[in-house]
């Protein structure tokens, strides 16, 4: 029977959300080709979440477990899907950063390339059909997968989790003898727990309007209130030095598609629309009512943002103290 | 030291991006053509690298058309000291038939460290790099925002989602350089002048055909007409009522 294999992710022993979102695209092909689904897990004993992935379209959990996998193992990882690709006409990764890392280096040791940050999925013609915005999301791209396997990973955000009623059995399995080359040796928490923009159900973005970096104070509020929701920015304050790198969104930094982005003092270059255009809902609020931002905006308030956001802060904290 | 710093030419990102006749790339009439944004952080981290050591060899080596000539002499301008040409007729195929041709060139090539951009801002795949590492067999660390490079090895930090991966390995090795790494100096005059005498070589390279074929583009749906609420503070009841109760998304 074709098999489909989902590389999930894990954190401190515990999987990660877009886990289940590994195994809904999973699923999506499966459905489409009558093959199962199988999960893989890497760790070093028991990951939290892995007696409940059947529910989540697992027909098989496989675990592999190895005294290096308590943090990545970009060698041990990509060694170990080697070892057991060949039962697999489809391999799916997270589109995350240790999945960026990891599909391209699985991949080219079974050489075949893979099709990165896939944002929809179908099987034609028995063939892996994937969309991937490129560009940074100003052009789609529909690409065929036509090496064996096929390797793809999925964006963040965007494929739902699915409930299925699969078996879900857990196997382990054994990992290969690899020679770890690069080995990550530290992970070090930022100096406060910050949301990443492009995991965050809410991203609240500023730009040059903001004037001065400590003005982002404001919108360091307004993503407390909101909760579930990160800071972004844009590429001209990102530049300027007023805030990480870390939370571009555009082309040059990250693409996010959020239920809600709030765009804040941004007047909406061409390259910052394409990173944050496929949000679901997009608010803008800029002093300019002819900003570009207005343009992809569905709900805007031409006004001072100065007023303006200690005010939506306000009534965001009203309701949710409601 | 000796290295290889990996280059694309890509569109400008403020380009507007349409779809040429064939459907299957861009239309590139009008559009300016620049080094890989990313790119540029690799050839500057090589600068200081050789600069470091006091001697070595810094290559730029790039697959593409005759046009990429252009955009590596500015790489060249910048200070890097020769380069590469791995010529194909066209554009088109896939990561690994790229880092094919890159990984033959640079297998012989006696380097200690080859650097990329960690993506490519046209076709944002990701890949390269670590498939050139797979190939030849060296470590790999991608999107390194901060590297320190010393006794034969790289240590090097690489932003993940909520926190920061140090990772080390041992030399040669492969690494794709992110925004935050440094910033890339600008050409001088002198370096412009110099750059048009210095070697660039062109090895014509055919590409294995693309595993990841490209059936089609399309731009992406337009968004619907929004429509602004209001000005001013005033407005700000009527848009949290609409996220609430309309978009249903607070």
């Amino acid at each position: 029977m074709t098999a489909i294999l989902c590389v999930l992710e894990q954190r401190d022993g515990a999987l990660r959300k877009v886990s289940h979102e590994v195994l809904a695209a999973g699923r999506r092909l499966a459905d489409g080709m009558g093959a199962t689904v199988d999960a893989l897990v890497f760790g070093t004993g028991a990951v939290a979440g892995t007696d409940a992935l059947g529910a989540a379209g697992a027909d098989r959990v496989l675990t592999a477990t190895h005294a290096d996998f308590a943090r990545y193992s970009p060698d041990g990882c990509a060694t170990t899907i080697a070892g057991v690709a060949g039962n697999y006409a489809v391999i799916v990764f997270p589109a995350t950063a240790t999945g960026k890392d990891l599909a391209p280096r699985a991949a080219a040791k079974l050489g075949v390339a893979c099709a990165s940050d896939v944002t929809d999925l179908a099987i034609e013609g028995g063939k892996v059909v994937a969309v991937r915005p490129i560009y940074g999301g100003k052009v789609l791209q529909r690409v065929r997968l036509n090496g064996s396997p096929a390797v793809l990973s999925v964006r963040p955000n965007v494929f739902p989790p699915v409930a299925a009623g699969k078996a879900g059995t857990v196997e382990p399995i054994s990992v290969p003898a690899f020679t770890a080359r690069a080995v990550v040796k530290e992970v070090k928490a930022p100096a406060q727990a910050t949301l990443d923009v492009s995991e965050a159900a809410i991203v609240v973005s500023g730009g040059r309007g903001l004037k001065e970096a400590q003005h982002f104070k404001l919108l360091e509020d307004l993503a407390a209130a909101l909760g579930n929701a990160a800071v972004g920015a844009s590429r001209a304050v990102v530049d300027a030095g007023w805030v990480d790198h870390a939370t571009q969104v555009g082309q040059t930094g990250k693409t996010v598609s959020p239920s809600l982005y709030v765009a804040v003092g941004i007047s909406g270059a061409i390259q910052h629309l394409a990173g944050m255009r496929t949000s679901k809902v997009i608010v803008a609020i800029n002093r300019d009512r002819d900003a570009p931002i207005f343009k992809v905006a569905d709900y805007g308030i031409v006004g001072d943002l100065f007023e303006v956001v200690p005010r939506l802060t306000e009534e965001i904290r009203k309701i949710r103290s409601e | 030291m000796k290295i290889a710093v990996c280059l694309k030419r890509v569109p400008d990102t403020t380009a507007k991006i349409t779809i040429g006749p064939d459907g299957k790339s861009i239309d590139e009439a009008g559009v300016k053509f620049v080094a890989n944004p990313y790119d540029e952080y690799a050839v500057e981290e090589a600068l200081k690298l050789k600069e470091a050591a006091g001697s070595g060899e810094t290559v730029v080596v790039c697959v593409g058309t005759d046009a990429s000539q252009e955009t590596m002499r500015g790489m060249l301008a910048m200070g890097i000291d020769r380069g590469v040409l791995l010529q194909v007729d066209a554009r088109g195929a896939d990561s690994f038939g790229v880092a094919q041709a890159l990984a033959d060139e640079l297998k012989t090539g006696g380097y200690d460290l080859v650097l990329f951009g960690k993506l490519a801002v046209d076709d944002y795949q990701h890949q390269v790099g670590p498939i050139v590492a797979e190939l030849l067999g060296w470590p790999c660390i991608t999107t390194v925002a901060h590297l320190k490079v010393a006794d034969g090895s790289a240590e090097a930090e690489r932003e993940i989602e909520g926190g920061v991966e140090v990772v080390t390995c041992s030399l040669p090795a492969v690494l794709t350089c992110d925004k935050g790494l440094n910033t890339p100096r600008l050409a001088k005059l002198q370096g412009i002048m110099a750059a048009k005498k210095k070697p660039l070589e062109v090895k014509p390279v055919s590409l294995a055909a693309a595993g990841v074929e490209v059936l089609s583009l399309a731009l992406p749906p337009e968004r619907a007409a929004g429509r602004i609420v209001g000005e001013g503070a005033d407005a700000v009841p009527e848009l949290v009522r609409l996220l609430r109760a309309e978009a249903k998304v607070i």
